[in-house]
């Protein structure tokens, strides 16, 4: 499989200094380069892609039979037909208990230093096996314990598909927590955004934006304030930020860095593909990209400990509009994607 | 007697702290790019002397937050804007891990001698 992306980035500079050179706007006044796709997805000298470790992560991802129950996959929360994600204002685990946060998209992860909400996983890899032992997610053990006769390592042991699928793809390294990781991880690197209309305005095609989303994006930039935490490709700065929510029960990446400022702060999530993944913001509270954009324009509900980014906006409602139409031109065409055949013998 | 013995209590005394702050020096790290820059350059480590001081300067037009907690020196400068600076001696020997906050891929190492 070609992991390069189809941009040579030598190339999308070409055309984006003629992008800027031809057509004279305000909003292209300015470097823009920071938002194109990098040339390669990031991935680990010690997990480097392959076909073989793609198609065991996916077969993996799509199994339920890694959850305690047997019901839950990977897929059940991270669900490719609503953004790789679960369309829900919170996540529903193990025993259909409603969980406190809500599932983020998967897409783009390759791009993110850290995973999950409040970072604490600092690789796919580190991240891969959290939800699947998690009590409240997938409730699943890795071995045999007091309360279950053999873990997932023995199940998948017990099938021969599985126990060729991992040779082939991690030849002698047998099934572990660590090639379990590895290939779900391999997996989830796929999956990666498809070039959105802003894409392909930033690249030159000028009738790909509208001209309110064009509006929309100097909004974006200027007085919105929006990439000063929204920026680059993935429109994200990896960073943690409190911005307001009315929850007063989750510290966020408070838990993991006792820093003052971390309290009630989350990472800030890609905005990609962002028309497909409703509800907003960690804990769901939003449906709409309008109200998204309400809640920054009144600078907050909660200030307690909010961050100095977060200011009153005072847009009209024409920037208002002009916004969403913008955010929705980061939305590309999904790629399709088919179920994987899951080994039964 | 008893004024002599003052005298050179008090000439050790402003001696010390004459060559300590003779000596002592400040080092100004940039916050720029997301990274701990020291004349221009990324850095991840640096090694200084006990005493010495560092100006964490935030070259970014956003708010960097930058913190440590180690035992060696535990410290929270709170967040900052650009062209705002803040400074943190380190007045033991060990090592230090410096972080911002708000961006954990900004991190530094302080050997302190």
């Amino acid at each position: 499989m070609d992991i390069k992306s189809p941009f040579n980035k030598f190339g999308q500079k070409v055309l984006l200094a003629l992008c800027l050179s031809l057509i004279g706007t305000s909003v292209l006044a300015t470097d823009l380069s920071h938002y194109l796709r990098p040339s390669e997805i990031p991935q680990p000298d010690n997990n480097r892609m392959t076909p073989e470790r793609i198609e065991l992560g996916k077969m993996l991802f799509f199994d339920p039979r890694l959850s305690g129950s047997n019901w839950i996959s990977c897929a059940t929360c991270h669900n490719p037909g609503l953004g790789w994600s679960d369309g829900l204002p919170t996540a529903i685990g193990h025993g259909q208990k409603i969980l406190r946060r809500s599932t983020p998209t998967i897409l783009n992860t390759a791009y993110q230093p850290l995973q999950l909400w409040d970072g604490r996983a600092r690789s796919l890899e580190k991240q891969a096996l959290g939800p699947i032992e998690d009590e409240g997610e997938m409730a699943q053990r890795l071995h045999k314990s007091e309360d279950r006769s053999h873990g997932l390592i023995d199940e998948l042991n017990a099938l021969k598909g599985y126990r060729d699928a991992f040779e082939t793809a991690y030849p002698g390294e047998g099934i572990t927590k660590k090639t379990i990781a590895k290939a779900l991880s391999s997996f989830e690197r796929t999956i990666v955004s498809t070039d959105a209309p802003f894409d392909r305005w930033i690249k030159g095609d000028k009738k790909a934006m509208s001209k309110s989303a064009l509006r929309g994006f100097t909004l974006f930039e200027g007085k919105a304030n929006c990439a000063k935490c929204h920026s680059n490709f993935n429109f994200t700065d990896n960073g943690f930020h409190n911005i307001g929510l009315e929850d007063a029960t989750d510290a966020g990446r408070y838990a993991i860095r006792k820093v003052k400022i971390l309290i009630g702060a989350f990472k800030t999530p890609t905005l990609r593909d962002i028309a497909l993944t409703a509800p907003y913001m960690h804990n769901g509270a939003y449906t709409t990209l309008e109200e998204v954009i309400e809640h920054y324009n009144v600078g907050g509900i909660s200030k307690e400990n909010i961050s100095p980014n977060i200011k009153k906006l005072n847009l009209s409602n024409s920037e208002k509009s002009d916004l969403v139409v913008f955010l929705k031109s980061l939305t590309g065409k999904p790629s399709p994607i088919t179920y994987p055949m899951l080994p039964v013998e | 007697m008893k004024q002599k013995y003052l005298f050179n209590i008090m000439f050790i005394g402003l001696t010390m702290i004459f060559t300590t702050t003779a000596f002592s020096e400040e080092y100004v790290i940039d916050q720029h790019n997301k990274s701990f820059q020291l004349g221009g350059k990324k850095i991840e480590a640096i090694t200084i002397k006990a005493g010495d001081t560092i100006r964490f300067k935030n070259e970014d037009p956003f708010f960097h937050n930058i913190f440590s907690l180690s035992d060696l020196k535990t410290f929270d400068l709170g967040s900052f804007p650009k062209g705002q600076s803040k400074t943190v001696t380190f007045d033991k020997a060990g090592l230090a891990e410096v972080e911002c906050a708000i961006h954990p891929e900004m991190y530094m190492e302080v050997s302190v001698q």
